[in-house]
């Protein structure tokens, strides 16, 4: 069964657009869902929604502050899971956060709490092939779609399990390191998304270092899209609020269109 | 074997597991089979051994503490890890992983640090080896343990600072885990205790099993002039992450001594925690209603942590071993007890074990403790004199 994720995903890939992803950190500020909706409005495929965590360990500074602001205002798995309820946003939602929110709420409640806020996938960034079973199995019983990660240290052989598990989409991690802006695409960035391009049919979105517009369009040379974080969220930390997200999110789109 | 190996999904029990970023599965992959292998190699297990002795100053004495026994009522043993060059028992785990790091080709190391004890020990092992290193280290550490950021910078290492969250060894752990994940190629993340994903749990273990194996015997030679078996009653340690502890209880894991870790009230993972998944592992945690680590709250740098290696949950959950926990005010006057009783100043990790033997003497009269003092007060000094004047 394919889940709304990557149906949607499928179907703009299928209509021969690369597919945008931005990432907004949930309960950031009194904003953040009017974020979510702009950056929908803006032509966002889908949006990732960070759950924050106390330790984030695959991300840079720009994220890790946004995750304490967002804690700071006492931001709730929660909460965010009622505030997406309402929501109302017009493309699939996928959260990122790490295993222990999940494993402390309990698979079957974290999974059933994600249907109920129309929430359609999960990313987990710290728990790899080898742990992801127990949770994979819940998330697939309930219909919520687990996004495997894909690294570039990652040997061949491991690739097509990767993706094999991947429901949604395949992350490309475009580099070797944590979250945050670059300068240049990493030379890694295209290089894992083609050999994971060259294992599975389903969509492959390179995330991790994607800053600009430019590199998004260098990256989708070979990938069928984008994550955005870092550069998103420094906006919103900046204050630019709705209105500049949306605007960052347009020039995406149309650089990847324009292609 | 004393204590039980993990499951090749690096299991014990519940608890354990690889918990980390797919950037770092075939890293810790790589880590598991290259120490399997360096740790059949003769070649490698002399180089090794021939550092610990005639480096870090192997084996430690065991020191009865004659008046220290009287005043309490207890026969109270010593494992001297305070002795050991760099002054704590980490140097027996950092010297293995630094020459695993030279034989799988790499050239820095990284590392967190909370007491910074760790820190330098990995800092002296990069000197010695020729190594680059980076210490992560709390902010909130660095102030309390000037001396030992001092002295990791006199040894060539650069010391950065963890600013976020509780800036204390948790803190220090997200940021070399951080660094590792963009320079795992070049880069061995020197992980001081026995936490983090598979094999960090086992590896680190295994290289701290020197001290209780040395322990047991010393224990046999003392002991059996009294005609018993050659086993204290009870044997502590001090659990931040729990190294030191897993040391020493695996030279006595089968035998009848009962095994105590001592934690601090403030970051009793074990006392207080509920099991959860933070820096690689399953194993108990301190957290929120919602799964949000919670910063621990301790005197003592090295055990600021709201976590426990896994092997510590697994033992507690098994009943093989127990944990206690006391608070800064005991530990101070177990820090003051064994100087003015026995002229050795010991760190305030161990005094926490102190601490707990002081508290619970009564109903420990009469027998034999055998205390792992991990390590010696020297950094301790200056802030203990601004607390106790
Ligand atoms: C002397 C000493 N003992 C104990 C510890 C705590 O570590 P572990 O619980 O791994 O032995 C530290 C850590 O800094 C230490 O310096």
């Amino acid at each position: 069964m394919t889940g709304a994720l990557e149906t949607a995903l499928r179907g703009g890939r299928g209509a021969g657009r690369k597919l945008l992803v931005p990432y907004v950190t949930g309960g950031l500020d009194g904003a953040w869902l009017d974020v979510v909706r702009a950056v929908a409005d803006a032509g966002a495929d889908a949006v990732e929604i960070g759950i924050p965590f106390s330790d984030p360990v695959m991300d840079g500074p720009v994220i890790q502050l946004a995750s304490e602001r967002a804690l700071e205002r006492a931001a709730t798995p929660s909460s965010i899971f009622t505030s997406l309820r309402e929501g109302d946003i017009g493309v699939p939602l996928a959260v990122m956060t790490y295993y222990n929110i999940c494993f402390h709420m309990g698979h079957e409640r974290f999974a059933d709490s994600l249907r109920e806020a129309g929430v359609a996938a999960a990313i987990l960034p710290d728990l790899p092939l080898e742990e992801v079973g127990p949770w994979a199995e819940v998330a697939d019983r309930v219909g919520i779609e687990t996004v495997m990660l894909a690294a570039p240290t990652a040997p061949d052989d491991r690739l097509p399990r990767v993706c094999e598990r991947a429901r949604g989409f395949v992350y490309a991690v475009g580099l070797l390191g944590v979250t945050g802006e670059r300068d240049e695409l990493a030379s890694s960035a295209t290089v894992i998304a083609s050999r994971l391009k060259a294992v599975t049919g389903k969509p492959v979105l390179v995330g991790v270092g994607i800053s600009t517009p430019r590199q998004a369009v260098e990256a989708c040379e070979v990938a069928d899209g984008v994550v955005v974080g870092s550069a998103l969220v420094r906006r919103l930390l900046d204050g630019e609020g709705p209105t500049g997200a949306a605007k960052l999110v347009e020039s995406f789109r149309s650089a990847l269109d324009a292609g | 074997m004393a204590l039980t190996d993990p499951t090749p999904e690096g299991r014990f029990g519940d608890f354990g597991g690889r918990f980390i970023p797919e950037t770092l599965v075939p890293a810790c992959q790589q880590l598991e089979h290259a120490f399997r292998e360096a740790w059949a190699d003769r070649a490698f297990r002399n180089e090794l051994d021939d550092l610990l002795r005639d480096y870090a100053g192997r084996p430690s004495p065991l020191t009865e503490c004659r008046r220290l026994s009287a005043e309490l009522g207890v026969r109270l043993l010593l494992k001297r890890e305070d002795l050991n060059h760099t002054g704590s028992h980490k140097i027996n785990n950092v010297l293995g992983q630094a020459l695993l790091a030279k034989r799988m080709r790499k050239t820095r190391l990284v590392a967190e640090t909370g007491a910074g004890q760790h820190g330098v020990a990995t800092a002296t092992a990069a000197a010695l080896l020729g190594m680059d290193c980076a210490v992560y280290m709390g902010e909130v550490d660095m102030h309390r343990q000037e001396l030992n950021v001092f002295r990791m910078r006199l040894l060539g290492s650069e010391v950065r600072s963890a600013v976020t969250g509780s800036r204390t060894l948790k803190d220090a752990i997200n940021e070399a885990m951080r660094d590792w994940v963009a320079t795992v190629e070049s880069t061995h993340y020197c992980l001081g205790s026995v936490m983090g994903p598979h094999p960090y749990p086992w590896m680190v273990r295994t290289l701290h099993e020197v001290l209780g194996r040395e322990a047991r015997e010393q224990c046999a030679a003392l002991l059996a002039k009294d005609g018993g078996d050659g086993v204290p009653d009870v044997v502590t340690a001090c659990v931040g992450g729990g190294s030191n502890a897993i040391g020493i209880f695996s030279g006595f894991a089968d035998t009848r001594a009962e095994l105590v870790g001592v934690e601090p009230a403030g970051g009793a993972a074990v006392g207080r925690g509920v099991p959860g998944v933070v820096h690689g592992s399953k194993s108990y945690l301190l957290q929120d209603e919602w799964g949000q680590v919670q910063e621990a709250q301790s005197i003592s740098a090295g055990l600021d942590y709201p976590g426990v290696g896994p092997e510590h949950s697994y033992l507690s959950a098994i009943g093989r071993a127990r944990y206690e926990a006391v608070d800064d005010r005991e530990v101070i006057d177990a820090f003051a007890l064994l100087s003015r009783t026995e002229g050795i100043i010991p760190a305030l990790e161990p005094a926490h074990a102190l601490a707990w033997i002081v508290r619970d003497r009564a109903s420990l009269a009469g027998k034999t403790v055998l205390l792992n003092l991990s390590g010696r007060g020297d950094k301790d000094v200056a802030q203990m004199m601004d607390l106790l004047g």
